[in-house]
């Protein structure tokens, strides 16, 4: 057995300076046409054999380590808690909740621009992922292309904008619905298809949208995006410093305040905050409807959920297209909160991102998707001196929430009946 | 004659990209037929196998060492190793804690591996794309000199001939060897082959290292045909190669060969007849055609679903 794990250790350390070595040792460098080969600095060659020796090291107590680790008192110390009544859970979470609106409403006023700025991203996120999570985490159908119907909210606005001055409350429920219509005619053919190829076609489809508004330069104007696209009014009020359509009068104006730029940029918070309190609460009505119950059957067990006579074209339809709908809705705040789009906007990172946050929240449970598109959102902004390292942590990230704690920070917990039991 | 010309140029210029994309589709297609996951990582394999090549290629270079199949050799072994060892460590790390979870879980799992590795190659060499030296040059020429000729360049021989060894060594390896034949008694039933004595995890690390091997041959000739590479080289064409493994019908390996060389084909022809940018709108479009007509693919064999 010594010998053997010897050998192991030996071996995934050898592994990990093959994979290390070359890649973080050795820069290729471009000197005029030609590449050089330069060596990297001691600081990173000393890193690898560092690391190369942890593993080594790890690699040979595993077991030991491994065992130390189960005996240690659990640093959740809720963990082996039972659970809450459920009456008493719904009272605080009712209260949990509305403390949480007040506070929202009240916040922007007290902090910076920048602040409430991103708070708007946040709330776009939150849409989105709540929009998601209906078709992952409650239907269970995964989706890789959800970035698409984000584009197709967000360009709808844009382009109608651009060609008819459509403003920005007319073109939410449209661009809304278009989005909705696109996974429609999406989800129509695809959606018998088993779970990893519906992956892969609705990957494809992000991709081919992207592509299609990057090169229909005469329609989308291409990789130069689309500018120019207004804020949206309250009851046919402007919040910039001059009035820029007709018929409209500006807030600051009416209002007999001292102009600020910051009141534009509360009003689209506080638009995006009623709109995302918006999808939260529909989308909290449909799963207490009866198709809401449907998606969940259907994602437990295909067949029995059938063989009770549920179509299941019919309710993996619906979930496709309520899930695409908010995130064309989200998308005509984003077009309006940026000002500017373009194609970059919607790549297929983007899809992962949300993917992460519903996961990371935990499937299903809307509080915890609310959660985790705050943190996924937040840190990375907070954490900006280690800026370059983002991405390379979020994946790493991704795939340790994964090993280890899989149904997210908050899984979902169904609403249940409690039988008494007999004594 | 000159329109036979210039779609027979179209058709060479399909089959190289497409022999190169049945190489990297290989690895999505062994491991998903036998652990049923899309290894979404495997384009970053691919990835970081071109850049150990060009790295060696390179340091060979700074050395003296200018004989051109000795470099070829040495980059492509080198390259091998890497990845290999690359696709046998994204295994262990991120695969086999998940493995017969919820199958979202693996699937997320290998999205993040995939941004993960992407970044770090992002970091260690640079965003910006870098020159691959052409190192097989010239090439035959048909048609006559006044007006359109097909060339074949020695490059698309080399990729040509190249495939071909590998997939009749792969081909050998899975029919006759002893490995090859755990293999696919693994894909056919992982549970009862691990009741017959087979080392079930062995077997699932040999096929993530067969992958990756052969990601790193495609890495190393398509760096070369290409002529640049960059840290995000690898998103695309491992989609493409996950295309065109399901295009064959996922889980066969004669499948992602045709399915390789249909994809390359019909990419070239929309790029030769309609617009190069339209190449990829082209390539996901038959995949979803392909799918609604014939979900298991042209050579897969159709599933049961048991109850």
């Amino acid at each position: 057995m010594a010998t053997h794990s010897l050998k192991h250790a030996l071996f995934c350390a050898v592994v990990t300076l093959i994979i290390a070595y070359p890649i973080l040792g050795l820069d290729l460098e471009a000197r005029g046409t030609s590449v050089v080969l330069a060596g990297a600095d001691t600081a990173t060659v000393v890193s690898v054999l560092a690391a190369a020796l942890v593993v080594f090291v790890f690699q040979l107590f595993r077991h030991r380590i491994l065992g130390s680790l189960g005996t240690m008192p659990s640093l959740n110390p809720f963990a082996n808690r039972e659970p809450m009544p459920q009456d008493k859970r719904q009272r605080l979470e009712t209260i949990a909740l509305v403390v949480l609106v007040v506070a929202a409403l009240i916040w922007p006023f007290f902090v910076s621009r920048g602040a409430v700025d991103l708070a708007t991203l946040v709330l776009i996120y939150i849409m989105l992922a709540l929009g998601l999570n209906v078709v992952v985490g409650l239907a269970g159908l995964l989706d890789l292309g959800y970035v698409a119907f984000y584009a197709v909210g967000a360009y709808t606005f844009a382009l109608l904008h651009q060609y008819f001055g459509v403003s920005f409350w007319v073109a939410l429920p449209v661009g809304a619905g278009l989005a909705a219509t696109f996974g429609l005619l999406l989800g129509f053919p695809v959606l018998r298809l088993r779970g990893d190829y519906l992956a892969i076609v609705t990957l494809g489809f992000g991709e081919i949208i992207r592509i299609l508004l990057n090169n229909m330069t005469w329609l989308t104007g291409g990789p130069n995006g689309i500018g120019g696209i207004p804020d949206p009014t309250v009851f046919g009020m402007e919040f910039g410093r001059r009035v820029k359509e007709e018929g409209n009068v500006s807030f600051h104006e009416i209002f007999d305040v001292a102009y600020s730029g910051s009141h534009k940029i509360i009003v689209l918070y506080l638009i995006a905050l009623v709109l995302a309190l918006f999808t939260a609460l529909v989308i909290r009505r449909f799963t207490k409807m009866p198709v809401g119950r449907s998606w969940e059957a259907l994602r437990e067990d295909e067949i029995a959920a059938r063989s009770l006579g549920l179509s299941r074209t019919a309710v993996k339809l619906s979930a496709f297209t309520i899930g695409a709908f908010f995130a064309g809705f989200a998308g005509t705040v984003f077009a309006s909160k940026q000002g500017f789009i373009s194609p970059e906007s919607f790549v297929f990172l983007e899809s992962a991102i949300i993917l992460a946050i519903v996961v990371l929240g935990g499937m299903g449970s809307q509080l915890g998707v609310i959660l985790a598109a705050v943190a996924v959102i937040i840190l990375p902004e907070l954490a900006r001196e280690f800026s370059e390292y983002r991405m390379l942590i979020f994946g790493a990230a991704m795939v340790l929430m994964m090993v280890w704690r899989p149904q997210g920070l908050l899984p979902m917990r169904r609403i249940h009946i409690e039988i008494n039991k007999q004594e | 004659m000159q329109d036979v010309l210039y779609f027979l140029q179209q058709l060479i210029n399909g089959l190289t990209i497409g022999s190169a994309y049945a190489l990297i589709a290989i690895g999505y297609t062994m491991v998903y037929g036998i652990i049923g996951m899309i290894n979404f990582a495997h384009g970053e394999i691919y990835m970081i196998g071109a850049y150990t090549a060009l790295i060696t290629i390179t340091g060979l270079a700074s050395l003296g060492v200018a004989w051109l199949p000795l470099v070829l050799l040495v980059a492509l072994i080198c390259a091998m190793l890497v990845s290999s060892s690359m696709g046998w460590a994204v295994e262990r790390v991120a695969y086999r804690p998940v493995r017969g979870r919820h199958r979202l879980i693996p699937l997320i799992s290998a999205i993040g591996m995939s941004i993960f590795l992407q970044n770090y190659v992002h970091l260690a060499q640079g965003s910006r794309n870098i020159g691959f030296p052409a190192l097989i040059e010239g090439g035959f020429q048909f048609g006559a000199a006044d007006s359109f000729q097909t060339s074949i360049s020695y490059m698309q021989i080399t990729i040509f001939i190249t495939t071909l060894i590998c997939m009749t060594v792969l081909s050998l390896f899975i029919s006759r060897s002893r490995i090859g034949r755990a293999c696919r008694a693994v894909s056919q039933d992982l549970g009862m082959a691990n009741l017959l004595g087979i080392d079930t995890n062995r077997i699932i690390s040999a096929t993530f290292v067969i992958g990756a091997a052969l990601a790193a041959v495609a890495g190393l000739l398509l760096g070369m045909y290409y002529g640049s590479i960059d840290p995000l080289f690898g998103f695309i064409a491992g989609l493409k190669a996950f295309t065109a493994a399901v295009l064959g019908g996922i889980g066969s390996i004669p499948g992602a060969m045709l399915g390789g060389l249909i994809l390359g084909v019909s990419e070239s022809m929309t790029s030769g007849y309609l617009s190069g940018e339209y190449k990829d709108v082209v390539s996901f479009g038959l995949l979803i055609l392909i799918l609604l007509f014939k979900p298991t693919g042209l050579l897969g064999k159709p599933e049961v679903e048991k109850i």
